[in-house]
């Protein structure tokens, strides 16, 4: 990869500071970032790792209920931290890669690359988690703008995520056996007021709410409520590994499969 | 360059790198710590695994600056003082548990690792922690079969499928 300066800021307005030279870019747990670089798809003139921040690290349950997650946390830290506050957040996290890339990878970094197959976007959407970035608080709705696209701005940093915790959740991920990212994954949320599902993995657009499976779920929240459902083929991905087809089809069969295991 | 500063199998090492020097060059280059390899370097393979500050880490995906000051444990630091093979190390030689061995630094590591949080770990939790992990040899099924020796469970019920 190509040479860069480095820099590693202890305070999040330092952080924002080092952002702010021409070229420069956040650095989580380097798990995308790192070989991205390698392939010479990235050449920041400028790294700013974001990973010796205290105010990012870590996992709490805030006065309202909901779970935040530091932006810097790593994932194996969501999984040991988060599993007694939101579990089926903690099993998402628990599957994410494999054991050494969880060490390393954070929330945050997974969230600003919104990649199409991650999984934590999912759980995000699903929970109408909050993003909250050193200037302002982006509900997930407004937040995931398509494949790699987010609404965050040039050098503008996720300091911690915010989840509502639901009465009962589920994720089920279809693994692309060679990457291990969700060929399909769905997460499925029961709220009080409606349930939530959001799918990653299938679209080209990257993540989204299936919202007629949420109309049905809220009204019975059941396997077969979403039996008679269909998801359009038309914007899923295609490629070798699974047809638009096929993806529209897992759509289906892993809500049904995360509905029955929230029971 | 940047001095970058560590305790590396417990002594303290420092030395000059570059912004892009990842944590496996600076063990494999500046300290001459080659028993760390690089197999893959798109952090798939695990031969680079290492332990820092006690986790497992591919250090093909780690730079060696965003590291400054941590604590780094190579599969040079397994060996007990005395030289003798670690339990771990010992088992997979007693299960054949590596042909070329190219693998075996990074699955000793995660070996270990698995077994500091799990000490009784299931087939299916060595297997399900091996995930990243890659093996070109053996078929996994010796190096299962080390790892649950290594935990101290009777492997003879363990057959090759």
């Amino acid at each position: 990869m190509y040479n860069f300066e480095f820099a590693k800021p202890t305070t999040i307005a330092d952080a924002v500071e080092a952002l702010g030279h021409e070229e420069a870019q956040a650095l989580g747990g380097g798990q995308t970032l790192l070989p991205t670089m390698k392939q010479r798809l990235a050449a920041p003139a400028t790294l700013v790792s974001l990973n010796a921040i205290p105010e990012m690290i870590g996992v709490c349950l805030n006065d309202a209920g909901e779970v935040c997650i530091g932006g810097a946390t790593t994932h194996a830290m969501v999984v040991r931290e988060a599993a007694a506050h939101y579990p089926a957040l903690a099993a998402l996290a628990s599957h994410i890669g494999d054991p050494a890339v969880r060490n390393r990878g954070t929330i945050g970094g997974s969230l600003a690359n919104n990649d199409p197959s991650a999984c934590y976007p999912a759980a995000a959407l699903a929970s109408g988690a909050t993003i909250k970035t050193n200037t302002r608080d982006i509900a997930a709705d407004d937040y995931f703008q398509g494949m790699f696209e987010t609404a965050l701005n040039d050098g503008e940093i996720i300091t911690e995520v915010r989840f509502p915790v639901p009465q009962t959740a589920n994720y089920q991920k279809f693994v692309q056996p060679a990457s291990r990212f969700a060929l399909v994954g769905v997460f499925v949320a029961q709220f009080a007021d409606g349930v939530r599902v959001a799918v990653t993995g299938a679209s080209s657009d990257g993540v989204f709410r299936w919202t007629e499976a949420e109309a049905a779920l809220s009204g019975d929240f059941s396997k077969s409520a979403v039996d008679g459902l269909s998801v359009p083929s038309g914007s899923m991905i295609s490629d070798l590994h699974g047809s638009g087809d096929y993806r529209a089809h897992l759509v289906k069969v892993m809500t049904g499969r995360a509905v029955a295991a929230a029971g | 360059m940047t001095q970058v500063k560590m305790t590396v199998n417990g002594k303290s090492v420092s030395g000059d790198v570059e912004g892009r020097t990842l944590l496996a060059d600076f063990l494999r280059e500046g300290l001459r710590l080659t028993g760390t390899h690089i197999g893959c370097d798109t952090s798939q393979c695990g031969a680079c695994v290492v332990h820092v500050n006690g986790e497992a880490v591919k250090s093909c995906t780690a730079l060696a600056l965003d590291l400054d000051g941590a604590e780094v444990v190579t599969i040079e630091g397994m060996a007990n003082p005395d030289g003798s093979l670690s339990v771990i190390q010992q088992a997979f030689q007693d299960h054949h548990g590596l042909q070329c061995g190219f693998c075996t630094p990074g699955m000793v590591m995660s070996a270990a690792a698995l077994l500091k949080d799990n000490p009784k770990p299931s087939e299916h939790e060595v297997r399900d922690y091996l995930e990243g992990n890659i093996c070109r040899c053996t078929g996994y099924h010796n190096i299962v079969k080390a790892i649950m020796a290594a935990s101290g469970q009777d492997v003879t019920q363990i057959a090759a499928e």
